[in-house]
């Protein structure tokens, strides 16, 4: 195993234990005592098994798990961070619709792998973008029912 | 036969549309490399809620039984199984199209599959009126043991390392604990205000399956698809009939494998059919053809999967304990629309269990005739780019999960645990036992409480847990299933993944 994965494979695991000792520290520690038995029992074994998994991962002996390259990383910033941009704020401040047309559009052409200098490639960018919400408006309001946030717009 | 009386149920017109609306979305869904039968049933759902029960059910089992099916198109065309399921077929079914028999690879899969899943859902039909009356004889003491099993086998066998497969399963049992306690109603784990009423399964489920897909295909970055769809010729239904009847031993091989597998909660379809392709190689006298394109090898690992289905249903539909992480997202369709698994279900609600039944029965006769016809037209869609389909899925994620209460505290839940769980799988932690905790959660904990009440007031919490025959069989059940998954992890033995297959 190169550094890497197994650096990663220590963050990985060594924030699972975190979690598991917390957890556990809660469950113990919180009134009233019979509302925790079952987290109690849980968390116990959470925090062995994340202890563990830990254990292995600082040893170097983690097998199961490729971790993430550079290149995978690189890839995936840009769509991850509009992606949370798009739950904790767009969604609800710029209304849903408005959001996931302008979220769609984003991605696609981040992602598309069609020229980017090319005036036909935008042009299915921008129809399969206006497809996609009209299907989604169709589906959610129309058929479905669903009020969802609209602010600006629609 | 009591199914026979519901049978007409499924011929209502509705319900007959939802039904072929299911099998060929299901199809074009299952042909689509990232969407994986589970993912596809849990978008689904939030379309199921304005649908009487039986009519939402449909509809999901539809999906389930032909997202199976339709994996095998991109399996045998594109060399990239639609599912996990349809590994063993991508061996001989791209071998067989690569050699200008596409369309009988097609054919014998599908044919195969409608053998394979008929039969699954008949011993679905028959075993699982008789295991519901059993399951009353189950005291508190019993479902704690089987909940924790349905974790744990999920968790030892289901994942590469047992270690974390279990430790995922744990997780999903601590998040099943957050929100207020059923009993003293104190506060557990809320640290947002959006936990405040717990973690509802539904934007869970979309979330653990759905964002990890996304974040897999941001990964794949500008590539294009660079698989090579091979053009289908015509060929005669009439060969591909004579020859799945014909090869027998493949066939039955098959389908006994898929159905007995399909029973074992947590194994699943992709081992169903490896093991079923497996065997069928080792008893025929062709063995030697097999991996070149051997119509054996398709027929065996299609009845497998497919077979794998119906009985992969029995232990939700009997002791409400979900059998797969498909059987997991049904089992939170039936609880939205108030429906509990179990003798309840037969007693109380015989018309939403036999007419879901019933679908499924005949959803595998209409996904074989229709999954010729569209075909073509799925390993289209297996081609449309990454960026588009990930767009789609997030879109239908957010809108999915909102839809369930309205709440945007449902969206941040789906997107943290899907961002998690993106991040978890990418070091060997699995989404299935998580999914398996975090719905066997309240039921191991409901039971768990009830069975120390009784045990405080008849006996010793330790008696009353750790006695009795059916809390031994269960507790021995449950040691064995972590010892042999530890044996097996020392033996470095894994299954074929999909990424040895498309190499």
């Amino acid at each position: 195993m190169n550094d890497l994965p197994r650096n990663q494979h220590i963050i990985a695991s060594g924030i699972v234990a975190s979690v598991g000792i917390w957890v556990t520290y809660i469950s113990y520690t919180q009134e009233p005592a019979a509302a925790f038995l079952f987290p109690r029992m849980i968390s116990t074994v959470f925090a062995v098994l994340a202890l563990w998994t830990f254990g292995k991962a600082l040893m170097g002996r983690s097998k199961v798990g490729a971790g993430l390259s550079i290149a995978a990383i690189k890839n995936i910033t840009p769509g991850l961070f509009i992606t949370l941009i798009y739950v904790f704020w767009a969604a609800k401040a710029l209304g849903f619709y408005t959001a996931s047309t302008l979220t769609f559009f984003i991605l696609l052409s981040i992602y598309d792998p069609n020229s980017h200098f090319k005036t036909r490639s935008w042009i299915k960018r921008i129809i399969i973008t206006g497809g996609f919400l009209a299907v989604m408006y169709g589906l959610f309001a129309v058929l479905l029912k669903v009020y969802t946030p609209r602010e600006i717009f629609f | 036969m009591e199914f026979v009386s519901y049978l007409s149920e499924v011929f209502l017109p509705f319900n007959f549309l939802l039904l072929l609306l299911g099998t060929v979305g299901g199809l074009i869904l299952g042909a689509t490399p990232g969407l994986s039968p589970t993912m596809a049933v849990a978008l689904l759902i939030p379309f199921t809620f304005q649908l009487a029960p039986a009519q939402g059910l449909i509809l999901l089992g539809a999906a389930y039984t032909s997202t199976v099916a339709g994996g095998a198109v991109s399996a045998i065309l594109l060399k990239i199984p639609g599912a996990p399921a349809n590994i063993a077929t991508t061996l001989d079914g791209h071998a067989m199209a690569q050699k200008g028999q596409g369309a009988k690879a097609l054919q014998l899969s599908f044919l195969a599959s409608a053998v394979g899943g008929v039969f699954g859902v008949l011993l679905l039909i028959f075993l699982t009126p008789i295991l519901a009356k059993w399951a009353l004889a189950f005291g508190p003491s019993h479902l704690f043991w089987l909940a924790i099993l349905g974790v744990t086998v999920i968790g030892s066998l289901d994942s590469s390392s047992v270690v974390k497969g279990l430790l995922s399963g744990c997780i999903g049992l601590w998040l099943a604990t957050i929100g207020f306690d059923d009993i003293m109603g104190a506060q557990r784990f809320i640290f947002h205000s959006a936990l405040g009423g717990g973690i509802n399964v539904i934007p869970a489920l979309i979330g653990l399956f759905a964002i990890p897909q996304v974040i897999t295909m941001f990964a794949k970055g500008r590539a294009s698809t660079s698989a090579e769809i091979i053009v289908v010729h015509k060929s005669p239904i009439k060969t591909a009939i004579a020859e799945v009847f014909n090869r027998k031993r493949a066939l039955a091989i098959g389908t006994a494998v898929g159905s007995f597998i399909g029973l074992i909660p947590g194994v699943g379809g992709q081992i169903a059919g490896l093991v079923a392709y497996d065997q069928s190689k080792k008893f025929s006298p062709e063995r030697d053809k097999f991996g070149t394109g051997h119509s054996e090898g398709v027929i065996a690992a299609e009845a497998a999967n497919n077979a794998m289905v119906g009985p992969s249903l029995v232990p939700l539909l009997t002791l409400s304990i979900p059998g797969s992480p498909t059987a997991a997202v049904l089992l939170g369709g039936l609880l939205i629309h108030g429906i509990f698994p179990g003798s309840d279900l037969f007693d109380n609600h015989p018309d939403v269990a036999w007419t879901f039944i019933n679908s499924m029965l005949i959803g595998q006769v209409l996904m074989c005739v229709f999954g010729l016809y569209v075909a073509g037209l799925a390993a289209s869609v297996a081609r449309v780019p990454h960026s588009v389909m990930a767009a789609v899925v997030l879109g239908l994620a957010i809108f999915g999960s909102y839809s369930v209460q309205n709440s945007m505290g449902d969206v941040y839940v789906m997107a943290s645990l899907g961002v998690a769980m993106y991040f978890l799988e990418r070091f060997g932690f699995s989404a299935a036992p998580l999914v398996l905790g975090l719905i066997l959660g309240p039921i191991a904990e409901a039971n768990f409480i009830q069975g120390s009440m009784i045990a405080n007031a008849t006996s010793s919490v330790s008696q009353y847990f750790f006695t009795g025959p059916l809390n031994l069989t269960l507790i021995i059940i449950v040691v064995t299933s972590i010892g042999y998954s530890f044996w097996m992890e020392l033996r470095n033995r894994r299954y074929t993944s999909k990424e040895e297959v498309m190499e």
